[in-house]
């Protein structure tokens, strides 16, 4: 198990509330439940993760996740049904993060359990020599200037 | 048109296949605290602006990475982010990175891979984008300096801005109002605009 960078929120519960309400609401501040300036960091994302910090397979900020609706959802326990819930259309590993109010890598945590176990798939960021391609920047220029 | 240009996606599962996700392109909204980048990102963005946050390690300065842990630490940044969709085949994603945080620039997974980044500039406070400028000239990224148009701010003419800021003759200087989608946009597609120049001038066709 490891050790959370700050005290153990004693009302562990208490954060729980960022599930209660609407995910997608636009509460936007930084950190949102999980964070509070007096205790620091709250334990419960790593209680989330079964104390684990890095995912079982490579995902990036901008990873594209999509469920394949392959698996029992029933089998889930809350916190992965969540996430996969938000990977019904194409979801970035950062979205997931955000609307579940959790720190990036305990999204990747989740996301990865359900990539292992074939509930979701992901497409990785391209690396970085393809964003030179001309067409593709033609093809973002001109969205852009659709919209 | 759905851009198809790229072979991607191992992992297919499910029946679903992987290369059917969209391609998601990273854009930086850099600049100084208070500078606009949330109002930015939250008038171009086409969901509510979301945030998230990241513990990132950083190596203390004046150690070198032989010190291991104890040369070490850790910090927490927030950012704020936005969605465009161009495309069903592509996404792009805009950050706006920390203000007050200057940890931000040893985080290697938000800058890496970055399609490009505006520099989002106060004349008032030009001194504020200096760090933004100087990173994203030393990692190579391709960037523009959009100077956000504050009521009572003083319009400077962009080539002494370019002076101040000591900028290359190829970096565009654009004006802009966070506030205003339109602008934003097209401050955006300035963007794309030079990052197409700066591909053609390196591969003449």
């Amino acid at each position: 198990m490891i050790e959370p960078d700050g005290p153990v929120w004693p009302g562990a519960a208490a954060a729980g509330d960022a599930h209660s309400g609407d995910a997608h609401s636009g509460d936007a501040q930084p950190g949102g439940a999980w964070l509070d300036e007096q205790a620091g960091r709250l334990v419960r994302p790593y209680v989330i993760s079964n104390g684990r910090t890095v995912p079982t397979c490579e995902l990036d900020l901008l990873s594209m996740v999509i469920a394949t609706n392959e698996g029992d959802p029933d089998r889930l326990d809350l916190e992965h049904a969540q996430a996969l819930d938000l990977c019904g259309a194409p979801t970035s590993v950062a979205e997931v993060a955000a609307r579940l109010r959790l720190p990036l890598v305990i999204a990747k945590i989740l996301l990865a359990d359900l990539i292992d176990s074939g509930a979701a798939t992901a497409r990785p960021p391209e690396p970085a020599a393809d964003l030179t391609d001309p067409a593709l920047l033609e093809v973002v220029l001109n969205g852009l200037r659709r919209l | 048109m759905a851009y198809e240009g790229f072979e991607a996606g191992e992992r297919a599962a499910g029946g679903v296949d992987s290369r059917a996700l969209p391609l998601a392109l990273k854009l930086l909204v850099a600049g100084g605290f208070g500078v606009g980048k949330t109002t930015f990102v939250g008038s171009v963005s086409e969901i509510e602006p979301l945030s998230t946050e990241a513990v990132i390690t950083a190596a203390s300065v004046g150690t070198d990475s032989l010190d291991g842990v104890a040369g070490k630490s850790t910090t927490t940044v927030a950012l704020d982010f936005g969605r465009i969709t161009i495309d069903p085949g592509i996404v792009l994603y805009l950050f706006g990175t920390p203000g007050q945080e200057r940890f931000w620039f040893m985080w290697n997974e938000l800058s890496d891979g970055a399609l490009g980044a505006i520099v989002l500039a106060d004349t008032r406070r030009l001194e504020a984008c200096f760090d933004a400028v100087d990173f994203f000239e030393r990692r190579g990224i391709v960037f523009l300096v959009a100077l956000n148009e504050f009521d009572e701010a003083v319009r400077y003419d962009p080539e002494e801005v370019r002076v101040a800021l000591e900028l290359g003759p190829d970096v565009p200087i654009v004006a802009c109002d966070a506030r205003d989608r339109r602008s934003g946009i097209a401050a955006l597609a300035a963007l794309v605009e030079h990052l197409l120049a700066a591909v053609q001038i390196r591969s003449p066709s």
